[in-house]
């Protein structure tokens, strides 16, 4: 063995290998200078750059949505409250199957296909990152079935919310309005930052007009995130501020009197305030539940409410369009005084019709054997319909459209509520340029009693009624009367835009129009008689009746209901008490026949309520 | 009374070096680990969550790797020389073993199940294939001819295409390094040193051209990991941050948020630099790395002090060796390098890999405490 390994000299071998050691020394400690130098790049020079990477890592920007404002009535009562639910939610970026867990959701919940698809549609179309609302309004019992599942649905919660709740049902349901999803056509009005983590915005009514103000400002919270995005623990947070609340001017006592009185007829109610213009009462019959709309309404409930000929969505008080028939009359004897065409004394001869000159054509009074001798007072008393042809007659309809514009008449009120119809107050300007038409004088005749092109809206007519109760005095309507920031106990009223004067060239001519009113409930023979019983002071009111030839409401012709759709609409508007009026109330009822039967008890009642009279019947 | 300072001049003072050297235990070698596997042990309790059954579990293994040090230390360096060519075959055959019924473990076959234990033969081709080389080539004198050149090459390359095949580049990489390590050590004219970097160098365009698509992105993403944030390249990024985001004093122990909140991938295995990085800054990962430069010094020392060359060869490649895991490790925790799947020496957390690199250690210790003693 010691023969063959003599030529290796241990030695040399020893030297060589320990001077290749030394180099791989050297070479390894080149190669760790390297590594310090990348780190030192790392770690000193880009510290500040990872750093900030590192914090956008955890720290996660998530919204708290505020609290929206309750709403409440004049007495105090809560007209619109949150309740706290239990919704379903998901957020679609961390369900590792979407289909199959929607498809289980489904059978879990009992839902169609089609209500899935839905959903699944609606979920692509957001941020896979945006938590979705599945199913709102669990029953405890849809809870605890979950719960029980919990586990096959990661990212997929059971998340407690507040929800918007009407506990007056349908009695506010037109006025209030309702909430409901946030969809496409609301995000462009809405500032989208304002709205993370809000569900919900006013869609109608007060809820939508003043969104704003109930709804309040985000809050934000700065929290510290795993890698799973879970919550590990609070940084900082901004509180959200809850939304302000709403004092309306309604008087939920006077609201219900109003729609118990309306019964089963279908029309509307407007009661103001004129010193205020404060909205008292606002009723628009048929209803519907607003807490229908609140978390999605199913298309089934949906359909029916879109499909009823009574059309229960429509909001008759702003956007019914009604010929005020008798009740514009204290308006054309008023511009007739004013213009100087008649005085109080006036007086017109009613043989039960009225042609115009060289005209075979008899436009009958509602009287058919006639008034006989009619003058102002007599004439609104007994709603003469002569006296008014013959006064529209000799004053031309533009002069009764320039007298009647300030009115409001073919203007909106500009009342706190969206989607407010204008009405029509025909004029031949306006004939010539929207039907490119003449106007002919038996229109005038016609548009003295209300009738023909002449198409009001209740609030409007109420309006219209309260700057005549107040002598000119022009308020515009408003519901809301103050809000009130969280927190706060002062409330902060809204008043309603500068107050305009109407002034008359005699100041009498309110008065004479006034008292003619006063007659209709007061006089021996006025046409609501029947109602001016009993009282403390004096009411002043019209009767109105108002020809069906079709209100613009793409109403569907159907044969079952043809007798009761032909049937005249009933009109009252009053005021009372005359001489200083705290209330203004305009009554349409649609097909009720005549406006002295139908309408004018309402009124009355709505009366009695307000200024808590016990009438002994 | 002054017993004690006569004890100190006393010649034959018992000393903790001597009776370690006993038991064939290098005092410095053994403190120096001491101290790495104590750091090693409380950046795992920061990167396991703080999880003492990891803990345990860690220090279960840690003993366990020591018996084998202590065992294999005492072994003479002539018996490991005796049966290298036996361990060599042993591993090859255990390897072609795994190919064919091996565990499947994170997509790669790479385990053994032998009842009792998993066993990844790979670990043992770690120390094998030095170790066969070192035989091989200390048998002749050295430098060796082009033919032992070639056979010794052979040894290294078949051991490592088995475990590429696995696949398991990482460790392909570093057992084939260890062995041309101590081909290197044994003394190989520089020209063929050159002569092979240069053709490995010009190889590399063709070798783009026979990858595959994925291995092409692989490189892509290692160049560009910013290209593929949420895929391959998510890991590297995270790395960054949290090596970046320590700067200079670290955050804190157990106050790094990367590492805390489980941003940064694997953090308790092959990216656990980044946690100390993360957490001990700068100057924390400069001091481990002193560390480590300590340890594998003592063992270049060692090996300079051997007494044959297969001994010079064996301890050279293993301290070496050492030092290119790590640099390989922190190179792809930094971003210098493509993330391949090798663990920190000593301080990832994971079995096999500790009870290999002390077992290294323990030869190390028997190489050192095995020498005659020469006459001064």
């Amino acid at each position: 063995m010691s023969s063959r390994f003599a030529l290796k000299d241990h030695f040399r071998e020893g030297r060589l290998i320990n001077d290749r050691l030394i180099f791989a020394a050297l070479f390894a400690g080149i190669l760790f200078l390297i590594v310090m130098v990348r780190l030192s790049i790392l770690q000193v020079v880009e510290h500040e750059h990872f750093s900030a990477l590192s914090n956008q890592n955890r720290v996660d920007i998530g919204p708290l949505p505020p609290q929206r404002g309750l709403i409440y009535d004049r007495n105090g009562v809560i007209l619109a409250e949150n309740i706290p639910t239990f919704s379903l939610e998901l957020t679609p970026e961390n369900v590792p199957d979407l289909a199959n867990t929607l498809a289980e959701l489904g059978h879990i919940f009992s839902m169609t296909d089609e209500e899935i698809e839905k959903i699944d549609n609606r979920i692509k179309r957001q941020r896979g990152f945006r938590q979705f609302v599945f199913r709102q309004r669990l029953t405890e019992q849809e809870v605890a079935v979950f719960s029980v599942n919990r586990h096959r649905f990661p990212g997929v919660d059971v998340v407690g919310r507040l929800i918007r709740h009407y506990p007056q049902g349908a009695l506010f349901a037109h006025t209030i309005g309702y909430v409901g999803r946030i969809n496409e056509r609301d995000q462009k009005r809405i500032d989208a930052q304002d709205y993370k983590g809000t569900q919900q915005i006013g869609k109608t009514g007060v809820e939508r007009y003043y969104e704003e103000l109930l709804h309040g400002e985000v809050g934000y919270r700065q929290v510290e995130t795993n890698v799973q995005g879970r919550i590990v623990r609070e940084l900082q947070s901004v509180p959200s501020t809850a939304g302000k609340d709403l004092f309306l001017h309604l008087d939920i006592n006077l609201q219900r009197v109003a729609a118990e009185a309306l019964g089963d007829f279908n029309g509307a109610i407007v009661a103001l305030d004129p010193k205020t213009g404060g909205v008292l009462a606002m009723v628009s019959k048929p209803d519907f539940d607003p807490n229908l709309f609140v978390t999605g309404i199913s298309t089934k409930n949906y359909s029916v409410l879109r499909d009823s000929i009574d059309r229960p969505l429509f909001d008759r008080t702003l956007r019914g369009h009604y010929p005020p028939g008798s009740t514009l009359k204290p308006f054309v004897a008023l511009a007739g005084l004013e213009l100087g065409i008649v005085n109080e004394q006036t007086q017109s001869f009613c043989p039960g019709w009225f042609s115009l000159p060289g005209q075979d054509h008899r436009y009958r009074c509602w009287k058919s054997h006639g008034h006989g001798k009619v003058d102002l007072k007599k004439s609104i008393s007994q709603s003469c319909d002569v006296y008014f042809y013959d006064l529209a007659h000799a004053m031309g309809i533009d002069r009764l459209h320039d007298f009647l514009d300030p009115f409001g008449f073919g203007h909106r009120t500009g009342v706190d509520v969206p989607s407010e119809s204008s009405g029509l107050s025909p004029s031949s300007e306006w004939k010539r340029t929207r039907r490119n038409q003449a106007w002919y004088p038996g229109e005038t005749v016609i548009s003295g009693i209300g009738q023909g092109f002449n198409q009001t809206t209740p609030i409007q007519l109420a309006h219209a009624t309260a700057v005549l109760a107040m002598r000119g005095v022009n308020v515009r309507p408003q519901v809301a009367r103050a809000s009130r920031s969280n927190g706060d106990s002062k409330l902060q009223l809204l008043t309603a835009e500068k107050t305009q004067t109407l002034a008359m060239d005699d100041s009498r001519h309110w008065e004479a129009v006034i008292d003619s009113m006063v007659e209709v409930v007061h006089g021996k023979r006025g046409t609501a008689r029947h109602i001016g019983k009993n009282l403390p002071f004096k009411m002043a009111g019209k009767t109105g009746t108002a020809q069906v030839f079709g209100i613009k409401q793409d109403e569907k012709y159907d044969a079952d209901t043809l007798a009761k759709k032909l049937h005249d609409h009933a009109l009252f508007t009053a005021f009372a008490p005359a001489d200083k009026p705290e209330i203004v109330i305009a009554i349409v009822v649609e097909n009720g026949g005549g406006g002295s039967k139908t309408a004018a008890p309402i009124a009355r009642k709505l009366i009695d309520q307000y200024f808590g009279i016990t009438a002994d019947e | 009374m002054n017993s004690g300072l006569h004890d100190r001049t006393n010649p034959q003072r018992w000393s903790l070096s001597k009776a370690l050297t006993t038991i064939h235990l290098d005092a410095i070698l053994l403190l120096g680990l001491f101290i790495l596997l104590a750091v090693g042990l409380m950046i795992l309790y920061s990167a396991g969550d703080q999880s003492t059954a990891l803990m345990i579990r860690q220090l279960t293994r840690m003993s366990a790797a020591f018996v084998v040090m202590l065992a294999i230390a005492n072994i003479h360096p002539d018996r490991m020389r005796d049966a290298s060519y036996w361990l060599y075959g042993a591993g090859l055959i255990l390897l072609l073993g795994v190919l064919a019924f091996g565990h499947e473990g994170k997509g790669a076959q790479r385990w053994l199940d032998l009842g009792f234990f998993r066993f990844q033969p790979s670990e043992l081709m770690k120390l094998a294939v030095p170790l066969l080389v070192a035989t091989y080539l200390a048998e002749r004198p050295l430098s060796p001819t082009v033919f032992r050149l070639i056979i010794a090459l052979l040894m290294i390359i078949v051991p490592s295409l088995l475990i590429a095949k696995q696949p398991d580049l990482g460790t392909s990489l570093l057992i084939a390094s260890s062995g041309l390590i101590v081909i290197f050590l044994s003394g190989i004219a520089w020209r063929i040193i050159i002569g092979f970097i240069t053709v490995c160098t010009a190889a590399l365009p063709v070798l783009w051209y026979v990858m595959h698509d994925y291995q092409r992105q692989r490189v892509l993403t290692f160049l560009n990991p910013e290209s593929d944030p949420l895929g391959a390249g998510y890991h590297i990024i995270q790395s960054k941050i949290a090596i970046g985001s320590g700067g200079l004093f670290g955050r804190g122990w157990l106050e790094g948020t990367q590492s805390q909140l489980a941003f940064l991938p694997e953090r308790s295995t092959d990216f656990i630099f980044a946690v100390i990085a993360e957490e001990f800054g700068l100057l924390g990962v400069g001091m481990l790395l002193i560390l480590y430069l300590l340890i594998a010094g003592r063992g270049i020392y060692i090996a300079s002090q051997a007494q044959t060359s297969f001994a010079r060869l064996l301890a050279g490649s293993i301290s070496v060796t050492f030092l290119v895991y790590v640099f390989v490790n922190v190179g792809m925790v930094t971003g210098l390098l493509p993330v391949v799947g090798v663990p920190l020496p000593l301080v990832s957390y994971g079995g096999t890999s500790m009870v290999t690199l002390l077992a290294g250690f323990g030869i190390l210790m028997s190489i050192h405490t095995h020498r005659r003693m020469m006459s001064p």
